[in-house]
């Protein structure tokens, strides 16, 4: 009765493989490496420049144990940190040629030590949080009623524009809060007005419009809409933070959406608050400038010359000098969106820009003027400004539509809008939580809770060997194999152990054995009551099963509403918390009946089960009866 | 090894009058000092800045509140906390200020004196809309806990048990809240998740005595109800002293080796733990007790039938 089929211990086999496999990246520490990364937006790491950092270390004499490529950086490991530092500077002096514009990062981090295969197999180890690991962590709010506003702002715009074009008269259009506001002077404009509204602006929906001498049409943006432009706005700056943060040479900063409008910003290793603040708080700017034609800004570009006054020199992305006037004519502020497209007509790849209406005005002036002319539209990242793009302005453009198109591909095209973009934050934002948490605090957070996991586990273990006897020690193992899996599970997901997950582990192991004392306090009780050996375990088993069952989806049920409603050191307990009675369930009923059934199992004439004393009145009495 | 030696059932019901009176007057006295005294809340939920300095040589924290009050701060707190060398020192929040600047201005202040060799370990900041919902967030996944667990028991086993269960485990935290409020300890967002835990654990308990209670009733067709609830706790009262000494040996484990962080949290467990004995014994069986349960309630038509493997199943006279 207490054997299990040969299909059920092969379950158990291939978890134990898949749990020790997974575990044990975790065993193998951190070794020094150097990290490269793209310093610029328009900078791209790829496989050419690993091969290049890969050429740089071994030009210098020393042996990485591996160059990767790893997303968007690439990582070279070292045995110890001295080989660390000198590879730091030879991969810098290979890469960066000129330091005031240096277009990679070259950082020192820390990479796991596990071996390559276990790397390729997707083991890798559990992320440590930043109360483990020591740095920074902010988290952001996104003013999302600014950006509607802006949105609000260029609706207004480009209904002006289109009222315009379809000659119909009104009484002005303006924002009123979030609705654009556009007087009509009678019946027949508001629903000339509305008619617009419908063809020309799906997202806008007519909310009220009255009729008679003061009439007006309230048009507000779509819910649906409003949550597009929300998400929007908070990738842009997601981005855009992004773009900032690569300038930090952080390691492995996460940035990451909380909630509708939060976002999240961790840089491990980093302690200086101040700078990081000022770093993510940073506008890269836009700026669009005319470009001097004068034939003394002709010779200064030739290099033949010195920059006119009143003209600065920024030369392009091919490296072309470019001269344009001081004078700036629109910033990244007027700017709400620039997109790759295509020409309509020639099918050439373009880059539409969306201007708001402020800057939709300045710019219908502004071509309007100087048709024939070049006007150059400057990024400055860091405070260095280099010229994106630089078009001939061929017809005066109004409506805030502007099409840049020229001889592009359409990677380039995809790289210009990005740029374009990711120098603007698309909302403001604040940091409403900040936490800074020193490195030696956070290796010390990691001995107190390993000590108060090995320490509380010893006891355990102890006592249930004791008082146990056999089962006592299955039920330990069992412990151990369910804080096998339970980081297994942890790592194969890349969670993030804190200090309260490491609380909860400690915690999950306590109540998991819960299930093999109620296991083994039911065996005892069958025996107590006469059963036979074989028949208690099973019964022991059978019985404590329903019991184990309820109780651990009570405890679920209250894991599973900290996940939901759990933020920060919460969310972090929680997910632990419900992992654990997951895996406890596992090891304490299927792998200790497999470890009992395996000892016990195949022994028909089985007299008696080591499990500690099995105390029984009868025989007691007995006893006391025979010594009288 | 064999530590319960027990004869005959333990009357618990006997005496569980004067025990739930007990009860009713330790939870009033913890809503009592829940009121009157308030939870000392960590920054996490009233927003503000909290600093950990470290010095090489203990310093005179009347000094250092003398010199943080200095620039101008209000209900500033300096406290010790792990060793001597460690102060804690709170702000609130303040309007208009941002977090770096408090922070650094403090610093500058306490780092001026070059022999106490001060160090920031960790600073936090909270903005106060983050602990407003912080609070929400935690009142609502007390009541998901709730309700969802008196749905689950309610379905497995009866509404009865599900009422008992529930008002036991709320008296559990409310006196541990009691506890927090009486000596002002500080309630963090980890002795949240402590205290919820400890909610879906005390549960547990009921869970494994409500189900004794089942099987006993379908057992033992002539006790009364009381007889039943005693045999149901007798019988599974090895299990609870072991379960719980194991849980509160990992717990003393955290307590003594988790550092100032674990520290409230160990706390709040072992307060947990101690009440989750008692409330399951005495509380919820009580309550299922005085609510009237009877067998009709549990062993239901189905299950009289009886099993299988029974060979007179089915058999009538």
């Amino acid at each position: 009765m207490n054997r299990y089929p040969v299909w059920k211990y092969t379950i158990l086999v291939i978890v134990l493989l898949v749990g020790v496999l997974y575990t044990l990246p975790n065993f193998f520490g951190e070794a020094p490496a150097v990290q490269v990364s793209s310093a610029k937006s328009a900078v791209k790491v790829d496989e050419a420049v690993r091969e290049r950092v890969a050429q740089a270390v071994k030009a210098a004499g020393l042996n990485a144990d591996a160059v990767t490529l790893d997303g968007s950086s690439v990582r070279a490991r070292f045995e110890n940190t001295d080989e660390q530092l000198k590879a730091r500077d030879a991969v810098q002096r290979a890469l960066i040629p000129d330091a005031n514009d240096a277009p990679y990062v070259v950082a020192l981090n820390l990479l796991s030590r596990s071996p390559a295969w276990l790397t390729k197999l997707g083991a890798v180890p559990m992320y440590l949080g930043l109360d483990l690991r020591g740095g920074v962590h902010f988290m952001l709010q996104v003013d999302m009623n600014a950006a509607l506003d802006k949105k609000v702002e260029s609706y207004a715009g480009d209904l002006r524009g289109a009222l315009r074009d379809k000659n119909i008269r009104h009484g002005g259009v303006s924002r009123d809060g979030q609705a654009v506001e556009v007087r009509a002077r009678d019946a027949a404009t508001v629903t000339a007005v509305k008619n617009v509204i419908a063809d020309q602006f799906p997202d806008l929906v007519v909310s009220d419009a009255g009729d008679g001498e003061s009439a007006r049409v309230v048009a507000r943006i779509k819910p649906e809409a409003v949550r597009k432009v929300q998400d929007q706005a908070l990738k842009q700056n997601i981005t855009t933070l992004h773009n900032r943060i690569n300038e930090l040479g952080v390691a492995e900063p996460v940035i990451q959406q909380q909630g509708a409008d939060r976002i999240v910003v961790q840089l491990p290793g980093v302690q200086d608050t101040a700078k990081a603040k000022d770093i993510l708080g940073r506008t890269a700017t836009l700026e669009v400038r005319m470009v001097d034609e004068s034939s003394e800004a002709r010779a200064a570009e030739r290099g033949a010359g010195s920059v006119p006054f009143g003209d600065e020199k920024y030369s392009d992305r091919g490296g072309q000098a470019v001269v344009v006037k001081k004078q700036v004519i629109l910033t990244g502020e007027n700017l709400t969106d620039a997109q790759p497209g295509f020409e309509n007509q020639t099918q050439q790849p373009t880059v539409n820009l969306t201007l708001d209406a402020k800057g939709s005005r300045i710019f219908r002036d502004i071509t309007r003027d100087n048709i024939g002319k070049r006007m150059a539209i400057v990024l400055f990242e860091k405070g260095k400004g280099e010229v994106v793009t630089a078009p001939v302005i061929r017809s005066e453009i109004g409506g805030g539509r502007v099409q840049i198109s020229g001889s592009m591909s359409t990677t380039e095209a995809n790289d210009t809008a990005l740029l374009l973009r990711a120098g603007s934050l698309a909302a403001p934002m604040e940091i409403i939580e900040e936490r800074t948490i020193g490195p030696s605090l956070g290796a010390e957070n990691i001995s107190r809770g390993f000590h108060s996991v090995a320490w509380g586990l010893a006891a355990i273990a102890v006592f249930m060997c004791i008082y146990y006897a056999l089962f006592g020690v299955i039920s330990t193992i069992a412990l151990l194999v369910n804080v096998m899996l339970l980081v297994a599970i942890l790592s194969m997901l890349q969670a993030t152990l804190t200090l309260p997950g490491i609380a909860a582990m400690a915690l999950a192991l306590g109540v998991a054995i819960d299930s093999n004392v109620l296991i083994n306090e039911r065996i005892r009780e069958e025996l107590r009551n006469g059963a036979s050996p074989q028949a208690a375990i099973a019964a022991g088993y059978d019985r404590a099963w329903a019991t184990i069952l309820d109780s651990n989806v009570t405890t679920l049920i209250a894991g599973l509403a900290l996940l939901a409603f759990g933020s920060g050191p919460v969310r972090g307990f929680a997910v632990v918390h419900c992992i654990g009675i997951l895996t406890s369930m596992f090891s304490a009923v299927f792998f200790s009946r497999g470890l009992v059934n395996l000892w016990y199992g195949r022994r028909k004439k089985l007299k008696s089960v080591a499990i500690g004393t099995v105390w029984r009145p009868g025989a007691d009495e007995a006893s006391r009866a025979v010594a009288k | 090894m064999e530590f319960f030696r027990i004869r005959r059932d333990i009357p618990f019901m006997r005496h569980a009058l004067v025990l739930n009176a007990v009860s009713v007057i330790t939870f009033v006295l913890a809503v009592f000092f829940l009121l009157h005294r308030g939870l000392h809340l960590s920054v996490e939920f009233t927003g503000g800045t909290v600093m950990e300095v470290n010095y090489t040589q203990s310093p005179d924290l009347e000094s250092v509140r003398k010199a943080v009050a200095g620039l101008g701060f209000q209900d500033v707190q300096v406290q010790n906390f792990g060793t001597a060398r460690d102060v804690m020192i709170r702000l609130p929040a303040q309007k208009g200020v941002s977090s770096a600047q408090q922070s650094e201005r403090v610093m500058a202040t306490l780092g001026a004196d070059k022999a106490a060799g001060a160090t920031l370990r960790r600073v936090e900041f909270v903005g106060p809309q983050v602990g407003e919902e912080l609070a929400t967030d935690g009142l609502k996944a007390l009541a998901v806990v709730v309700a969802g667990i008196m749905i689950y028991l309610a379905f497995r086993f009866e509404w009865k048990f599900a009422v008992a269960t529930v008002l036991a485990n709320l008296h559990d935290v409310v006196i541990i809240l009691g506890f927090f409020a009486f000596f002002q300890w500080e309630f963090s967002l980890a002795v949240l998740a402590a205290v919820l835990a400890v909610l879906g654990y005390s549960v547990n308990e009921s869970v494994v005595i409500f189900d004794r209670v089942r099987e006993t009733f379908r057992r033992q067709r002539k006790m009364d109800t009381e007889a039943v609830i005693n045999h149901a706790i007798t019988s599974t009262i090895s299990r609870t002293i072991i379960t719980h000494g194991s849980t509160q040996m990992m717990v003393l484990s955290m307590f003594f080796f988790g550092g100032a962080t674990l520290h409230y949290f160990s706390l709040a467990l072992t307060i947990g733990i101690l009440f989750g004995i008692y409330s399951s014994c005495f509380v919820a069986a009580a309550i299922a007790m005085w609510l009237g349960v009877k067998r009709e309630d549990l062993v239901k038509p189905q299950a009289a039938k009886g099993d299988a493997k029974d060979p007179n199943n089915g058999a009538q006279v």
